[in-house]
């Protein structure tokens, strides 16, 4: 973890002026500028440049409400509002007896108010929430009665998820638990704070900065989606090759129950939509024998998107299984408890997160959540059987070897793809991968949900989903098209495709989709769009391939003299 | 601890905060003497000198040290 003095120097560089800039408003009621300097450095050492307005203090209500104030003239996208819990329990002191009762509600009904104001503006809101503190007068007696300045922090830090729940756009970032792990007496300091009036320690300013960060990054798409482990002293105690399996710990026996604890989080992972894969130097059989027979157990080999037990490098095999998943490097975590392995791995693949664990197993799971991996913004129900089209995708490239020809073995699949307009039950998952896709994305346009909704239903607009399903299994909404009717023509404003669904015919099925609408429609020209991204190289001649020709840098096709594109898959 | 050994390891202190590697330090030195010495910096070099030398700092003592001559005192005062 960097120290405040560490960021505080990233930002003292010159700035590259090609990094990607996002606004913050800060507003607070304690010194915001450690916590400015702070989110400003660690965002540099991720390759943000935030643009941070720190509003004066104790301007909270004011700077949110008022439509021409500092803050909103800055047109922020994040506005954090960083509350000090002394200053909430300080106003709570100032009400008669009937108020302290409803004070919790009260906060609510402001925060929510605070966010609607916010939201008008476009901006996301992010809260933090409070540090659990005594205030030494009801002792523990205050659990038991409203009136009681310990009862209304809690119920107030349950507003906040509760508020969470309901504003799609209102973020908390939980100082409560970060507090807590790290004790309050490390984390503030009272000759600072009587003295200024400032929080917290400055290095607990680069913790929340990371926090903060890791939120935002999450929210605009950048975030982990895939775990590999290695299996020897890191999912087990012991070497599965010698110790055999009655020997490896986990579960009671030895230092077991911190692999267990381990193992549990990476499930609990898995059920929340990330990809769980195995990368070991083992004997295959031997490698998975544990995850069928072994009663401890909480891995089992359904839970394993890809098993790869071998003995060539770890390098490789993350290669190899990168190619099957096909997500970037940079979603991707590899844990390992040797030291050489991480290295090779960290510096052949520079883009994977390998964290560096500590040496005793126990400490392995306070050290992981230290280090919040797996941050997310949102969470859509194609998450949980993702894993099942992995081990799908898995058995396609099995089968895929036995054909000699592709036609032949993609005629096999039996295909079959539903196209729809967005519409309420698939926006949650339309907006998901307008904001995950890298790769096969043409333009990279990210889509909130409420404004994926907003081109569903605007006039000037087509909209198309495509679902793919084969005799293997279902994978779901993998195609997405937005249409932008111009005169005579259809501009296509978004063409993204999942990379799951890569050589199967997919763009041919998809385009011929779009001619039909074009022609029904009457359109003559459908112009295509590339903007060339980091990430997305593997499409720069995706309409070129598929007989567009190059005009004014735009590529366009015409409608009349198409020739309907081959493919295997039927529409439904 | 002597005051000239508690103010090498302040000179050192404040050059790793300031990130300013030439700056040097006097009894008599000044906030008005160094550029980056803020009260934002000044937060942070109390800070560091706290866990440099294991003491705590009391908030009066933040508030009053007129120079670097009476803050190694008071460190120098806090070790024995």
């Amino acid at each position: 973890m960097l120290s405040f003095n560490e960021l505080r120097k990233q930002i003292k560089k010159p700035v590259d002026p090609a990094l990607p800039s996002i606004k913050i408003g800060i507003v607070g009621d304690s010194p915001t500028q450690f916590l400015n300097q702070a989110i400003r450095g660690y965002g540099l050492t991720q390759g943000i440049a935030f643009d941070i307005l720190e509003a004066d203090i104790d301007q909270i209500d004011q700077q949110i409400l008022i439509p021409d104030s500092e803050l909103n003239e800055f047109k922020p996208r994040y506005i954090l509002i960083f509350e000090s819990v002394y200053l909430l329990r300080d106003r709570f002191y100032s009400l008669s007896a009937s108020d302290r009762i409803s004070y919790a509600e009260s906060y609510k009904d402001r925060i929510r108010s605070l966010y609607m104001a916010a939201a008008r503006t476009g901006a996301k809101v992010i809260c933090f929430s409070y540090p659990m503190i005594s205030d030494g007068v009801f002792g523990n007696y205050g659990y038991k009665t409203k009136l009681s300045f310990t009862t209304q922090l809690i119920r107030i830090n349950a507003a906040l998820a509760e508020l969470a729940v309901e504003l799609k756009d209102l973020f908390v970032m939980d100082t409560a638990a970060l507090a807590a792990s790290q004790g309050l007496e490390n984390i503030t300091q009272r000759n600072l704070y009587i003295n200024s009036g400032l929080l917290y320690q400055p290095d607990f300013y680069a913790v929340i900065a990371k926090h903060i960060t890791d939120q935002i990054m999450a929210i605009i798409g950048r975030f982990k989606k895939c775990l590999i482990l290695d299996l020897d002293n890191t999912t087990w105690g012991g070497i599965i090759g010698d110790d055999g399996i009655e020997n490896i710990q986990i579960g009671s026996l030895g230092t077991g129950k911190a692999f267990t604890e381990l193992q549990k989080w990476a499930k609990q992972l898995k059920e929340r939509g990330i990809i769980l894969a195995i990368c070991s130097k083992n004997t295959e059989s031997v490698a998975m024998e544990p995850f069928e027979k072994h009663p401890d157990m909480v891995l089992r080999l359904k839970d394993i998107a890809v098993f790869v037990a071998n003995w060539e490098t770890k390098v490789d095999n993350i290669r190899h299984i990168q190619s099957i998943l096909n997500i970037g490097f940079d979603s991707m975590v590899f844990l390992d408890d040797n030291p050489f392995e991480r290295n090779m791995v960290r510096s052949s693949i520079p883009d994977i997160t390998v964290p560096e664990l500590p040496e005793n197993p126990e400490e392995y799971m306070p050290f992981i959540i230290s280090q919040n991996l797996f941050e997310t913004a949102s969470l859509s129900e194609g998450d949980e059987s993702r894993t099942a089209q992995y081990q799908e995708e898995a058995k396609r490239a099995a089968l895929q070897k036995s054909f000699l020809n592709e036609d032949e073995f993609l005629e096999s699949l039996n295909m079959v793809s539903v196209v729809r307009p967005f519409d309420k039950f698939n926006i949650p998952r339309v907006a998901q991968l307008t904001q995950r896709s890298n790769q096969f994305n043409l333009r990279t346009i990210r889509y909130s949900e409420e404004e994926a909704a907003k081109v569903a239903s605007s006039d000037d607009h087509i909209t198309l989903t495509f679902t793919l399903e084969d005799k293997f299994g279902d994978s779901g909404l993998i195609a997405i098209i937005i249409l932008e009717k111009r005169k005579d023509t259809f501009f296509i404003d978004t063409w993204l495709m999942s990379c799951r669904v890569l050589k199967r015919g997919m763009e041919n099925f998809t385009l011929n989709t779009i001619v039909e609408i074009a022609k029904r429609e009457g359109v003559g020209e459908v112009i295509g769009d590339y903007i060339p991204t980091k990430k997305n190289q593997m499409v720069q001649d995706h309409y070129k391939n598929l007989g567009f020709t190059e005009k004014d840098g735009k590529w366009i096709l015409d409608v009349n003299n198409y020739i309907i594109l081959p493919n295997k898959i039927s529409a439904q | 601890m002597t005051t000239q050994e508690v103010l090498a390891k302040v000179t050192d202190i404040f050059r790793d905060v300031l990130d300013e590697d030439n700056i040097v330090l006097k009894p008599e030195t000044t906030a008005d003497d160094v550029e980056e010495w803020d009260s934002l910096t000044h937060i942070q070099i109390i800070v560091a000198i706290e866990k440099r030398f294991g003491i705590k700092f009391s908030t009066a003592e933040i508030n009053g040290f007129k120079n670097v001559g009476e803050m190694s005192d008071a460190i120098v005062k806090k070790k024995v």
